[in-house]
């Protein structure tokens, strides 16, 4: 884009100085209850795979440097499907349904691999 | 597909009354919502947008813009308005959050561009809210 489309798309976010966000995940997986442990999933697992596949790349990191974001722009509803996909690989314990990502108190973004949002 | 969530707040107030029903059904059936001084509550409304994301911007939906519909056919006409008499659905409706949660899908449904409109929630209180999928879900 021009830096005059640039501008009236993005506005505010198109500042190169970047700003930051205060983001919220939810990681929604499904399954049926394994009858010796009483749970879907141990969420110990899934907490570990998260803060080690998720948080330790994003947390406090400038999006726009990183790989992922070197072509596509670091929306929130490219990095909602960008961590959907990482836990999809990484977490084979359960099947990921849904990754709701909120950018703000006011808005939020959800993603769920392409399927019907159910809920 | 992702789907987008944007919330807003607004207050206004509404009572409950059928003129079809006697005053003794009306006060059976809405209790203390019946009264006609009407009574005020913050609602919360959540739209929720569905879409294939644009690969050149990266977006669903432009954010202002969807604020801006937001702000103009819903909250232009419901904040700080006394629903029974200043909106238009609700002359003939009564205002209850399911009846508010349709009129809102019915106004934002056609003006909304490049994305479909997945649901509506009207939170009443924080305890209390309403779903809407459209009229074919």
């Amino acid at each position: 884009m021009s830096a005059a489309e640039n501008q009236v798309t993005y506005g505010k976010c198109n500042n190169p100085h970047g700003h930051g966000h205060n983001y919220m995940l939810e990681v929604t997986v499904s399954g049926p209850v394994d009858h010796s442990t009483g749970m879907i999933c141990n969420l110990v697992d899934l907490d570990q795979v998260v803060e080690r596949e998720v948080l330790f790349r994003y947390n406090l990191e400038n999006l726009n440097t990183l790989q992922e974001f070197a072509v596509t722009v670091p929306t929130t509803e490219n990095l909602c499907i960008q961590i959907f996909e990482i836990l999809q690989r990484g977490f084979p314990h359960a099947h990921l349904d849904k990754v709701r990502l909120e950018e703000t108190m006011m808005n939020s973004f959800e993603y769920t691999g392409g399927q019907e949002l159910q809920y | 597909m992702v789907y987008l969530t944007r919330k807003a707040e607004f207050a206004a107030s509404h009572y409950y009354h059928n003129p079809a029903f006697s005053p003794e059904e009306n006060q059976r059936i809405f209790g203390k919502c019946n009264n006609p001084n009407g009574h005020g509550h913050n609602y919360t409304l959540e739209v929720t947008v569905k879409g294939e994301v644009d690969p050149r911007s990266g977006f669903v939906v432009d954010l202002k813009q969807l604020k801006e519909v937001m702000n103009r056919e819903v909250l232009d006409a419901m904040d700080h308005r006394f629903l029974n008499k200043e909106v238009p659905e609700f002359l003939t409706q009564i205002p209850t959050t399911e009846n508010i949660a349709i009129a809102v899908w019915q106004r934002l449904e056609p003006k909304l561009r490049n994305a479909s409109l997945h649901r509506v929630r009207v939170y009443e209180t924080p305890n209390l809210f309403v779903d809407f999928y459209g009229k074919d879900s």
